[in-house]
């Protein structure tokens, strides 16, 4: 799922300016699973922001609306009528959410609340660790099902490198060495052969390099 | 004319520890400040941050949150969960500027009347000398 982490309190002030009429706007979804931006962070940032800015001597009125899933029309687009009432929306969703208030609801402008952080997992409650970076060419059938380009500091195709020493990357001593990982899970399923062979250079146009990413569905679009 | 500064305290109390620890008090004619407002919850970890902001946001001056002794929760860790959800509403109060200060996890068990009482003089002696929240603009001096 997406992770994300709220901004701090401070800077969410800035983005809100004069405003004096606010509409908090969480997501269901993935944040909601991380305790970024559901409807409890929600009412927590709500709560916050009518007492700072009580104490800035600007008082602001802070309502609270969090929707099922905030990167789909069907589910923003009840919002539409509420959304007159506001100086700033400010949304608790992933960068999606945000982009797409911001798209559906083109008069308004919708101010994002959380830094959008890794596609990740939740390694035990209270700790998410990055896993995958959507690079568009999924490898880990080679890789003994971990993925080296989200998790090697260096994405090597074909590693470990000099800078792992005793399963930990140089990089970080809290960041495992992808490779050991990859090496060691090989290992005990009995694929370490799939690792001698020298993986090619990563064709990258599958991922950020070839620009932005689109998928066009014949078989699922509806009739226009 | 202003009548002096009372604090208002709401305290947080668990069923199984605190509540019980009040109530004790009670039955034993112990004198403490008036000043607390006690809400029995089933556990500690039943208080979210949520709660604690909305009491400071309605105008209370003080958050007490009190549970079980650590190793003595009837729900093994809630007093745990409790004391890191109130660290956490310490910063973003601190963030918020009201001050971090104003809120406090405390523990005991049930047989602390006499505890209770110390606690919660301590705890309205702290916020006293704070002074008044200043989101409440409805009364200062009153209960």
């Amino acid at each position: 799922m997406i992770i994300g982490e709220q901004k701090p309190l401070a800077e969410i002030m800035e983005q809100l300016g004069e405003a004096r009429k606010v509409l908090v706007v969480g997501c269901g979804t993935c944040v909601t699973v991380c305790f970024a931006g559901g409807e409890k962070e929600v009412a927590i940032l709500a709560s916050a922001l009518r007492m700072k800015s009580k104490l800035d001597g600007h008082p602001m009125e802070v309502d609270e609306v969090t929707v099922q899933r905030q990167c789909e029309w069907e589910y923003i687009d009840p919002l539409r009528e509420r959304l007159k009432e506001y100086d700033a929306i400010l949304s608790l969703a992933c960068g999606i959410g945000v982009q797409a208030m911001n798209e559906h609801f083109p008069e308004y402008i919708t101010l994002p609340g959380l830094n959008t952080t890794f596609l990740g997992l939740p390694e035990e409650q209270g700790v998410w660790e990055e896993r995958c970076q959507a690079c568009g060419d999924c490898i880990l059938d080679l890789t003994a099902g971990i993925c080296p380009i989200a998790r090697c500091s260096k994405q090597l195709l074909n590693g470990p490198c000099g800078g792992s020493q005793r399963g930990v990357c140089e990089v970080d001593a809290n960041i495992p060495c992808a490779w050991q990982l990859i090496w060691e899970r090989a290992v005990k399923l009995g694929r370490e052969e799939l690792l001698l062979e020298i993986q090619p250079p990563k064709n990258w146009s599958t991922s950020r390099d070839g620009g932005p990413r689109k998928i066009i569905r014949e078989d699922l679009r509806l009739q226009r | 004319m202003n009548a002096p500064f009372e604090p208002k305290i709401i305290a947080f109390c668990c069923r199984y520890c605190a509540y019980a620890a009040a109530d004790l008090a009670g039955g034993l004619r112990i004198q403490y400040p008036p000043n607390v407002r006690i809400i029995e919850v089933p556990c500690t970890g039943r208080v979210d941050v949520v709660e604690i902001l909305h009491a400071f946001e309605r105008g209370a001056d003080g958050v007490m949150v009190a549970g079980c002794l650590e190793g003595d929760c009837h729900f093994l860790e809630g007093n745990l969960n409790a004391r890191r959800r109130v660290q956490y509403s310490a910063r973003l109060l601190e963030q918020i500027g009201l001050g971090g200060e104003r809120v406090a996890m405390v523990n005991l068990s049930s047989a602390m009347g006499a505890r209770f009482a110390e606690l919660v003089t301590e705890m309205t002696e702290k916020i006293r000398k704070l002074g008044p929240n200043p989101l409440n603009t409805t009364r200062h001096g009153r209960n």
